[in-house]
């Protein structure tokens, strides 16, 4: 294990996080908030001393590499390491005095879920609503891949990206794992700059704008109204649903958009699964749920808004669709699951890892009626590696696992409300584990995460945290043998 | 610069590595869907998975806008053929690994030109010439020449008992007067530029830097012995022991060849000159050695298949007193253990190739102002050493030495001015239609300004 070379790298994701804090820190002032100020200015302090003390204390020796292992373990510790130091600000200006709170607040950040302690949000101050929904937007595309813009590290780098980008296999858009992220991070920008350029042009003013581009981009969804985005004109409300729909789509796309090939982007089949589910569940939805609303255009509007936040796991509502028929919610459960395309901020079990599963079935099926069948799973035309297939498999298996894990620990807890306990803890172990934000029933999206125990926020932090890294990097750095010689 | 390499077996590893460390966006292509999943975990680079002659393969890769693409899979008519296709797609610079003798005479040329491409790579060749050079000095581990023999960087493992161990180097250069400089020592695997007060060590790896003329007074007054070799035994008769003992034999040194493969033994009969001797037997056998007078040979090199044969053999030797021993190590890993064992001239033929592919990388990138001669990596790989042909004026000309503010672990340590070699001092300058030796440990040298702050 090349321990220098995972704290130096770590120093400089604080030290990245150090100049990230700058931001809110100018917000409050700003709004001449100077108890929240003087919270930023302190963690931005802790960080930089303790980045620097790492960066340059603890230099990594000449002629070592990073592995695999040290890649999954660097991830691992760099989202603790990011969270913990992201608490600070919470806990020190004691606007969240809990510093379980602010932890699972932050975590919630980072990992793109949304779901909050807070019962009233609106309490909050400028600074620390802007730290909030700006994790998500750091969080969405990762800490590491933006370090890899900056760092010069041109040997293996790939270990780093593979850890920390969603999906089961991870393409590079040109040679260099660096400029793969940089150019990751140019469309990112772009695209969270177009969707604040135009929520302006709507009823929202700017910093309200800004705040919900982050949120949607990173699909993260802590709103700053404790309505969430139901109090703002017809208008935001679709131009959110349509870049919600847009950041769960897999980033490559967009490359290749750019580069012009348009007939790539025209045959992937994971956009088209996309496309057509979101068309399905929309239509459906819309039919059950009509007479609810006071016209058929709102009706559109609510399923479209709401298909779009679940499936790309972002979390923002414009309707308490706890009070929908079982049908709308039915569907709404199962979206959050599959999750959004891989390769884009959203979190879930991603698109691409449903079709290859289905492909799978269908081969073995087909084996079943023809035992001499010789099959290969084939996505966009080529060949999908019989170790890609098993991975997806065993990653099913583990992620079901976890899931029901999740869920048990928390139908221990005493404090949740009795009725509808079922609902509230299946829901809110899959909107954690999923990066969602809201669930049905107690945590429903009119509702919040605060009345949990200690416990069970641990716990739900841990699933957040496996939701966005996707299990290994997690579970890695807590197996034993990777600590200890044996 | 856009660099495509078609096959990634043993020498398209090396060169993807030292390709994408010297910043090149690099593309790797391969038919093995395995392989191309070990290279896109283990190399900062783009993969496909596909055959290189390919149309579609190669359209996908992008070969329009690739300036060199370079084919060394191990089929010598796939790699022209991909190359050829790849120069019709709109590649610039295209490089084609060509092994198989029987490709090598005039039909080579021959298809150099009509296949446009710029430059065959043939490793076995160039694995024989670098072995011949470190016969020319059996005491010294590795020996590279500069400008057509002019100038010679020597690399020596100090014994314990010579008269180097503990001296400093003003001292020796007080003592001892003449073109020679001690340009980079290595000590516990890290490479020094060494100044005047630096003093040597005992198994301490120093480079020295020598001219032509002065070579054996420097090798005298440094007490490393200069004896000629005369007859050289060599172990395995694959394609490089051939070309080693054409090359041997053309400078008048006796070539015995020992292989266990009685049909191989055969056809190297039937390919080389009747002077060489075949003998068929098993090599690991000592009994079979003493009887074909290895006490006797001036050197002996290894050149089997097997990486452990070899190291075995040569160690072997090495206890029997030959003077040299020269071992082919192709695996990475197996490389510091030889060197553990004491072993000092190793030869990689893949990393031969990959230097020599990367050099013509380097080249292709310089501006015209000063090209890249030659590139060495040396001093185990720690180290370059380059040498520039300065054409224009450039700020670096008529400035002493002295006033230079060169980078860290950056040495110029000779100047080649005309048919004269300088070991250069501070009051030296650099003057247009040189030609520069430069040391570098640490930095990549891409062109000659590279080399000031």
């Amino acid at each position: 294990m090349n321990y220098r070379l995972i704290f130096n790298l770590l120093g400089k994701v604080l030290l990245l996080e150090a100049v990230l804090l700058v931001l809110p820190l100018i917000t409050s002032f700003v709004y001449l908030e100077f108890n929240s100020a003087m919270a930023f200015g302190i963690t931005v302090g802790g960080a930089l001393g303790l980045g620097l003390l790492l960066t340059f204390l603890v230099k990594p020796k000449k002629h070592q590499h990073m592995y695999a292992k040290e890649g999954l373990i660097i991830t691992a510790l760099a989202w603790v390491a990011v969270s913990l130091v992201g608490s600070l600000p919470f806990v020190i200006s004691r606007e969240i005095p809990s510093f379980l709170d602010a932890l699972f607040e932050i975590v919630s950040g980072f990992t793109t879920t949304g779901a909050s302690v807070l019962s009233d949000v609106e309490s909050l101050s400028h600074g620390m609503l802007f730290w909030r929904s700006f994790s998500h937007w750091i969080g969405g595309m990762g800490v590491l891949v933006f370090v890899l813009v900056f760092v010069n590290r041109n040997d293996r780098s790939m270990h780093i990206l593979r850890a920390e980008m969603p999906g089961p296999t991870v393409d590079k858009l040109v040679p260099k794992a660096k400029n793969t992220a940089f150019i990751l991070y140019g469309i990112y920008i772009v695209l969270t700059l177009s969707l604040a350029i135009m929520l302006v042009c709507g009823d929202m003013n700017f910093f309200e704008a800004l705040l919900h581009a982050f949120g949607t981009a990173g699909t993260g969804g802590f709103g700053i109204k404790n309505s969430s985005i139901a109090d703002y004109s017809s208008y935001s409300q679709w131009v959110i649903a349509i870049f919600m729909l847009l950041f769960g789509v897999n980033f490559n796309l967009y490359f290749l958009l750019i580069l012009r090939k348009f007939s790539n982007v025209f045959r992937n089949t994971e956009l088209w699964v996309y496309i057509c589910v979101v068309v399905a569940s929309v239509t459906v939805i819309t039919l059950n749920i009509y007479k609810q609303c006071e016209s058929v255009a709102e009706a559109v509007k609510h399923s479209t808004f709401q298909i779009a936040s679940i499936m790309s796991t972002t979390g923002y509502s414009t309707a308490d669709f706890n009070q929908w028929p079982a049908l709308s919610k039915g569907i709404l459960f199962t979206l959050m699951f599959t999750g959004g395309c891989a390769g884009s901020t959203s979190g879930g079990f991603k698109l691409t890892r449903v079709i290859i599963l289905f492909k799978k079935i269908g081969n073995d099926l087909k084996k079943a009626l023809h035992p001499r069948t010789a099959t290969v799973v084939k996505i966009n035309g080529e060949k999908i590696s019989e170790e890609t297939t098993s991975g997806v498999t065993s990653y099913l298996a583990i992620y079901v696992l976890i899931f029901f894990a999740v869920f048990i620990i928390l139908s221990i807890d005493p404090r949740v409300p009795a009725e509808g306990a079922l609902e509230t803890n299946f829901s809110a172990a899959a909107s954690a584990f999923n990066n969602i934000g809201p669930g049905f029933s107690a945590v429903g999206p009119t509702c919040n995460f605060g009345f949990y125990s200690p416990v069970s926020k641990i716990v739900l932090i841990f699933a957040m945290l496996l939701g966005r890294l996707e299990i290994y990097p997690i579970l890695a750095s807590l197996s034993p043998t990777t600590w200890f010689k044996r | 610069m856009n660099i495509i390499v078609v096959g990634c077996g043993k020498i398209g590893k090396v060169l993807l590595y030292s390709l994408a460390k010297e910043n090149h966006n690099v593309t790797a292509i391969d038919s093995d869907d395995r392989v191309i999943e070990a290279v896109r975990n283990g190399y900062d680079v783009m993969t496909y998975c596909g055959n290189g002659t390919s149309y579609e393969v190669l359209k996908k890769a992008r070969v329009g806008s690739c300036d060199l693409f370079i084919a060394v899979t191990a089929s010598d008519e796939l790699n022209m053929l991909s190359c050829f296709a790849a120069k019709r797609m709109g590649a610039k610079y295209t490089v084609a690994r060509i092994r198989n003798p029987e490709n090598n005479n005039s039909s080579l040329d021959f298809m150099k030109q009509q296949l446009e491409l710029s430059l065959t790579i043939n490793p076995e060749q160039l694995a024989a010439q670098a072995i011949y050079n470190s016969l020319k000095l059996p005491a010294a581990a590795k020996l590279e020449t500069f400008s057509r023999d002019q100038l010679e960087m020597i690399e020596l493992i100090i014994k314990p008992d010579s008269p180097l161990d503990g001296v400093p180097l003003k001292d020796l250069k007080k003592k001892h007067k003449g073109q020679y400089l001690i340009c980079a020592v290595m000590r516990n695997e890290n490479v020094i530029i060494p100044k005047g007060d630096f003093a040597l060590k005992s198994g301490d790896r120093i480079g020295l830097i020598v001219a032509e003329d002065d070579l054996n007074g420097t090798l005298d007054i440094l007490g490393v012995p200069h004896k000629k070799i005369k007859q050289t035994m060599i172990i395995g008769a694959g394609i490089t022991s051939r070309y080693l003992a054409k090359i041997l034999l053309k400078h008048r040194i006796g070539v015995k060849i020992i292989d266990s493969d009685a049909k191989v033994c055969e056809k190297v009969c039937e390919q080389l000159p009747s002077k060489v001797t075949v003998i068929h037997g098993n090599a690991m056998s000592q009994d079979l050695l003493t009887e074909e007078g290895l006490p006797s040979a001036d050197a002996l090199v290894a050149l089997t298949g097997m990486d452990e044969e070899n190291i075995l053999i040569s160690y072997y030797a090495m206890s029997q007193s030959v003077t040299k021993t020269v071992t082919k190590v192709n695996q990475d890993e197996l490389l510091s253990v030889a060197e553990k064992l004491g072993l000092d001239s190793l030869i990689s033929p893949r990393k031969v190739t990959a230097d020599a592919i990367v050099k013509y990388a380097r080249a292709l990138e310089n501006t015209l102002d000063n090209q890249i001669e030659t590139l060495y990596s040396v001093m185990g790989g720690n180290a370059e050493a380059l040498e520039f042909k300065v054409i224009a004026d450039s700020g670096l000309t008529h400035v002493p030495l002295k006033e230079m503010k060169l980078k860290k672990g950056v040495l110029i340590a000779g100047i080649i001015r005309a048919k004269e070699a300088i070991i250069p001092g501070g009051d030296d300058v650099i003057l247009p239609e040189d030609k520069v030796v430069i040391i570098s440990a640490g930095s990549q040298i891409f062109e000659l300004s590279d080399i000031i702050q």
